[in-house]
């Protein structure tokens, strides 16, 4: 039930996968309403904290998730055309990519100067020691430029997802929604 | 070879500048005898301070032709530096120097007002965030003479206060914080 099977994710999965999409798009979401925030807005600080806290958290996910990726087997491939097969891998593959990237570069803003990021005031993330010149910028620059990539490719994901269902009427969504034993 | 045409050219180089400027001065970015500093208030309760690390200076100045000492400087703005990754970040984008857009900020004289040997006045065009205006502060002459390694050497100070609102810098900071002051030190090795 908790591992994956051939014809389904398990909980575990379908927990972090689930959990990971819904804070993302809420960081997201908050991450360009913070930036137009002004100096005298209340949460002009709280929202930040709040933004890297749960950055930091789901660089925590995204690590356990990549590792049990790693170590656990995979649902078998949805019936389709070998070029969809291909791509949703391709898709998957990127989506880590992309999601790595965009939290080490947005680590690697508040960290520029040497300063840790708080963790929802429970530890501490350091920062690394060494560091390039205008890193905040750069990793600024590349942090934006990512977050919109993101929300575009699951945008295209969960189509995809929601195609398998509807046109497919395959398990392309349920098997991320519950977990199936039945052989 | 090579050499020779060197020593040629800068010895042609140095007697040119010297009929044309008697005391032209480079300002020690190597050894770093400089610093633009900036301040402002936060909040009204304490004040702010940071620097701009990259800058480039040049002046003429000598003691009897006071009247006559110009100076250059050019601030890469992007070295803004306020020991604070995130503050530096919104400090550097469009909210303030937007220095993606205007990368340098430069002041050049074009008068100084001698009031004795160890002040003056200096005026000239100060460009910030693409605005230029002309402003005008005091500057003390700390001291001049030879340095230990066989240069020659001379320092200056100067302060002024910027309304931020007068470079299009109209982010709200709160009442206290309208203005910075710039702090200019300067120490030049004669060329």
């Amino acid at each position: 039930m908790l591992k994956n099977n051939g014809k389904s994710y398990g909980w575990i999965s379908i927990v972090v996968h689930w959990l990971m999409a819904i804070v993302i798009l809420f960081v997201f979401g908050l991450g360009l309403y913070m930036v137009n925030l002004t100096y005298y807005d209340a949460w002009y600080k709280g929202s930040l904290a709040l933004h890297k806290s749960l950055g930091m958290a789901l660089l925590i996910l995204l690590a356990f998730r990549m590792f049990w990726r790693v170590i656990n087997s995979k649902p078998a491939e949805l019936a389709g055309p070998k070029w969809q097969q291909i791509s949703a891998s391709l898709m998957h593959r990127g989506l880590y990519l992309v999601m790595l990237l965009l939290l080490v570069s947005g680590y690697l803003i508040s960290t520029a100067d040497g300063a840790a990021i708080v963790v929802f005031d429970l530890f501490n993330a350091p920062a690394l020691p060494w560091s390039v010149e205008n890193q905040e910028d750069i990793a600024g620059e590349i942090h934006l430029v990512l977050s919109w990539l993101l929300v575009a490719m699951v945008t295209v994901h969960a189509l995809a997802a929601l195609k398998h269902h509807f046109i497919n009427k395959d398990s392309g969504l349920t098997r991320m929604l519950k977990v199936d034993t039945v052989d | 070879m090579k050499n020779f045409l060197l020593a040629s050219t800068f010895s042609a180089v140095t007697l040119l500048s010297g009929f044309t400027h008697a005391a032209d001065y480079i300002v020690d970015r190597e050894g770093v005898h400089a610093a633009i500093n900036f301040k402002v208030q936060h909040l009204g309760y304490s004040w702010l301070t940071g620097r701009f690390n990259n800058f480039n200076g040049t002046f003429s100045y000598e003691k009897d032709k006071a009247d006559a000492a110009q100076i250059k400087i050019v601030i890469q703005t992007a070295s803004l530096d306020s020991n604070h990754a995130e503050r530096d970040k919104h400090l550097k984008g469009d909210d303030f120097l937007d220095v993606g857009k205007y990368p340098t900020s430069t002041f050049t004289s074009t008068e100084y007002k001698v009031i004795d040997e160890k002040s003056g006045t200096l005026t000239g065009e100060f460009t910030l965030h693409g605005i230029t205006k002309t402003i005008s502060f005091p500057v003390e002459k700390i001291g001049e003479g030879d340095d230990p390694w066989g240069g020659y050497r001379a320092g200056f100070s100067g302060t002024t206060t910027l309304k931020l609102a007068d470079y299009g810098i109209d982010y709200n900071l709160g009442p206290a914080s309208t203005h910075v002051e710039l702090e200019l030190h300067i120490e030049g090795i004669r060329q």
